[in-house]
């Protein structure tokens, strides 16, 4: 019995380039509001760039505020829209600890210590990962939903607005997917 | 232990997780493939973060040397 290796290959490879997680790709659902989840997510998605991986980074919900620029304001909101724009931090650099916040004092605590520390702000990894590029998308829904624009959001490279399906899409190619 | 000459010296003492493993990635591309750059660090985490960085790149740690108050790992660019 003969058996055609070549045409066996063929058709191995288009099954196997199909397959879900096929590609060295990380995509990372960023739901969280709190500094250090940012922290952690920047770290582990610069980490991977630096290991070769593309890495999407999907904002949704409370981490959406941490992509407003400060410097930016955009006229014309809903009522509710303006509520949102006041109680919600102003962009990366006002996000506060998920806890021993202390009304402010840990997250300053802690931002000092990082700095003695030598670790990375967040303002340097949003710098590093533009460098690495790094992806990010801002999901459209919750920026409806909270009245949030991306005439506000920080001047990243490549950001981008989408629905579930992209990042679904993004998710099934990767090897590895993150939720924080 | 394998002869080697270095090509470059980097000074990474001081920085935290990721920003080794980050700057390492930036660099290797900028000497040729089978030359080795020497990195100095104080981070005790890159003694298992630089290996873990190279057999995913597909390139190689040739030694690592513990000195008091700096760490130095020898990488070398394999592709």
């Amino acid at each position: 019995m003969s058996v055609d290796v070549d045409k066996a290959i063929a058709e191995l490879k288009v099954k196997v380039d199909g397959m879900p997680g096929a590609e060295n790709k990380l995509t990372m659902v960023v739901l969280s509001g709190s500094m250090d989840k940012h922290l952690a997510a920047m770290v582990i998605a610069t980490g991977a760039a630096a290991m070769g991986m593309k890495v999407v980074l999907f904002f949704t919900f409370w981490g959406l505020p941490a992509l407003r620029s400060p410097q930016k304001k955009v006229g014309g909101k809903s009522f509710m829209g303006k509520m949102f724009g006041m109680m919600l931090p102003k962009g990366r650099n006002k996000l506060t600890l998920s806890q021993m916040n202390m009304g402010g004092l840990g997250t300053a605590m802690m931002k000092g210590l990082m700095k003695k520390k030598n670790v990375a702000s967040l303002d340097e990894m949003y710098d590093v990962a533009a460098q690495l590029a790094v992806k990010i998308y801002a999901c459209q829904m919750s920026m409806d939903l909270m009245d949030i624009r991306k005439e506000e959001m920080i001047d990243y490279p490549g950001l981008e607005v989408c629905g579930v399906a992209t990042m679904l899409a993004h998710a099934k190619e990767s090897s590895i997917q993150f939720f924080i | 232990m394998a002869e080697y000459t270095i090509a470059k010296t980097l000074d990474y003492k001081g920085l935290a997780c990721p920003m080794p493993v980050v700057k390492i990635s930036q660099q290797i591309g900028t000497v040729a493939v089978g030359d080795v750059i020497e990195v100095h660090t104080t981070d005790p985490g890159s003694l298992s973060d630089f290996p873990a960085w190279a057999k995913t790149m597909g390139h190689a740690i040739v030694e690592t040397k513990q000195e008091p108050g700096v760490i130095k790992i020898f990488v070398k660019r394999q592709k």
